[in-house]
């Protein structure tokens, strides 16, 4: 072995061992994601990894000038620094849809210079990874910008369906997988093939997302967080790259289980949420259904009284908290009731607002203890012992509906059992129905109680009526 | 030879979807919006990918292509990890404050 080669292959050596302790490190940082006590020292590890690999790959034979990395590097730097520093906590769910998106574009792009370099001397398994590569990647970019703009409100958030429309979407996925059987078989195949894929990918990610309703978002979010990672496993195939394989692997891992769990939580398939078009049916149930009993509502000086007295309160937060930006005032009035030792605990449904885990983000942001934030399974056998339960801005995952009328499109989804509490106040803009445009029966519960307004203010009346009766006292 | 790294590619792969299916298991309903965003940071790792296309041999598609791979790839390990950081910066325990409060009320 002449002196160069030696030297060359001794760098490899040590790329791969780098790559060897990045896995071992992300590996160990997403498992110390298992408590808040030790998940900030699980990501310094998973950043740590992420250093020596980047730091091990500058070794790679093939990288021969530094200026263009270095070019985008920059770039990307000072752009995710941007973002991860201006970012509201409750643009989270539209941040992590955007970043879903950067990263298909990468793999993507990579796979598409890898085809550009060595088209027509592609072997069938790079070709099939490459198909691969830039076929999820393709339309995991478009999806996620698509998801990214119903999620900012740039377009409608309701689902866009139109005649013909799953037939229109199930045609271009055939033609996808024809050509990328085409272009792995016949090595000979024309380049445009590969150039009219890419293209109907990305055509594919944009009609995919289209008809999905901004409700259904936790589950299309993480759908793509899974595609971005099998796209990323895909890469490390054509390049032969085992780091790719290892965290593009655990990334869609890590969707496809959130996938799952969001579903669960819907009682839906992944396949209803992707070809059922979801919230079609609220001209059918608003009117055709009518329920039972009347509205009561209460000013909110008379909710207030009743929270001061009570001596269990659980809130229960929905995206409408978010929407209002009322999470900080809940956190006040929580204070204000634990000082009077009155119990106040928060029930989180799996879908609560637009991703995984929302509300509880928010309500950390805002200084609520983590403690007291409990899932659905737990808090709801203790609703009966409960005096008080605010609703606030949540809808569809209070509806009793959902257990109790077969004909209800939202029937067999896990709810919260808020109606078993003594009293229950929703805070609530007007009397239009949730996301999933159904009536609620909860409403005309002899023992709920509407309190009508901008949910942030009417809880800031709450503290207000708290602080002056506490003064009385 | 070209076949048998392909197998060893796969049992990777396989490996891994198990390691991942089981330790994502292990995480809380609470954190899992830190936990897609650290996933979505840990993914970024293409950035290696982006890192060898930009750098390597001069072609001026290959080239433009692999900076904007490793520009769009950076962004997510930056933005990734230091939004997951300042989520789970939030994220506190109630018992040191319940504590505290107990010794106020006595």
């Amino acid at each position: 072995m002449s002196p160069v080669a030696e030297h060359l292959s001794r760098n490899t050596l040590l790329m791969e061992l780098a790559y060897v302790a990045t896995a071992f490190l992300f590996i160990l940082g997403l498992k110390m994601l298992s408590s808040p006590a030790t998940a900030r020292k699980g990501i310094r590890l998973a950043e740590l990894g992420m250093l020596t690999a980047v730091v091990g790959t500058l070794l790679h034979e093939h990288v021969v000038t530094y200026e263009w990395i270095i070019l985008g590097l920059l770039i990307g730097g000072i752009a995710g620094g941007i973002i991860a520093i201006w970012t509201p906590m409750t643009a989270m769910p539209q941040r992590t849809a955007l970043s879903h998106a950067f990263g298909a574009i990468a793999v993507s792009l990579v796979g598409i210079a890898e085809f550009y370099s060595h088209q027509g001397h592609l072997d069938v398994a790079k070709m099939t990874a490459i198909g691969f590569e830039v076929m999820l990647g393709g339309l995991t970019f478009t999806g996620s910008m698509m998801a990214f703009a119903k999620l900012q409100g740039t377009l409608p958030g309701r689902p866009i369906t139109y005649p013909g429309q799953n037939a229109a979407n199930i045609s271009i996925l055939v033609g996808i997988i024809v050509s990328v059987g085409y272009l792995i078989v016949v090595p000979t195949a024309p380049t445009w093939l590969f150039y009219a894929m890419v293209a109907m990918s990305f055509i594919f990610g944009i009609l995919l997302v289209l008809p999905i309703g901004a409700a259904d978002m936790p589950v299309v979010i993480a759908l793509l967080n899974s595609y971005a990672g099998l796209a990323g496993s895909a890469t490390g195939f054509a390049l032969d790259n085992k780091i790719l394989i290892v965290a593009g692997a655990l990334d869609g891992a890590s969707g496809l289980i959130l996938s799952i769990l969001m579903c669960k939580a819907m009682n839906r398939s992944i396949t209803n949420v992707i070809f059922g078009g979801f919230g079609k049916a609220p001209v059918v149930s608003a009117d055709a259904q009518k329920v039972a009993g009347s509205i009561r509502s209460l000013s909110s000086d008379e909710a207030a009284t009743l929270i001061t007295s009570a001596m269990r309160v659980v809130v229960v937060p929905g995206y409408g908290m978010a929407v209002s930006q009322a999470q900080m005032v809940v956190k006040e009035l929580a204070d204000l009731l634990g000082e009077r030792d009155i119990d106040v605990q928060f029930a989180i449904h799996p879908v609560a607002g637009r991703m995984p885990g929302h509300m509880n983000v928010l309500l950390a942001e805002a200084g609520v203890p983590y403690d007291l934030l409990k899932e659905m399974d737990a808090i709801n056998p203790e609703f009966k012992f409960v005096d008080v339960a605010i609703v606030v801005g949540a809808n569809d995952v209070v509806n009793p509906a959902a257990k109790n009328d077969k004909s209800s499109p939202i029937y067999g989804m896990p709810v919260l059992d808020v109606e078993s509490a003594r009293t229950v106040l929703v805070l609530k803009r007007s009397m239009a129905p949730g996301f999933a445009g159904i009536e609620n029966e909860l409403f005309y519960k002899p023992n709920c109680m509407m309190v009508f307004g901008d949910a942030r203010k009417t809880l800031q009346e709450f503290v207000n009526a708290a602080k002056a009766s506490a003064k009385a006292a | 030879m070209e076949y048998q790294l392909h197998v060893i590619g796969v049992m990777i792969f396989v490996v891994a979807a198990f390691v991942g299916h089981h330790v994502i298991h292990g995480v809380p309903p609470l954190l899992h919006t830190p936990l897609m965003s650290a996933t979505n940071a840990i993914s970024a790792i293409s950035l290696v990918a982006a890192i060898v296309i930009a750098g390597g041999e001069t072609n001026a598609v290959r080239t433009t292509l692999g900076v904007i791979a490793v520009a769009a790839a950076t962004c997510n390990v930056v933005g990734g990890f230091l939004i997951t950081d300042r989520m789970l910066k939030m994220f506190k325990g109630g018992k040191a404050k319940k504590a505290g409060k107990a010794k106020g009320a006595a």
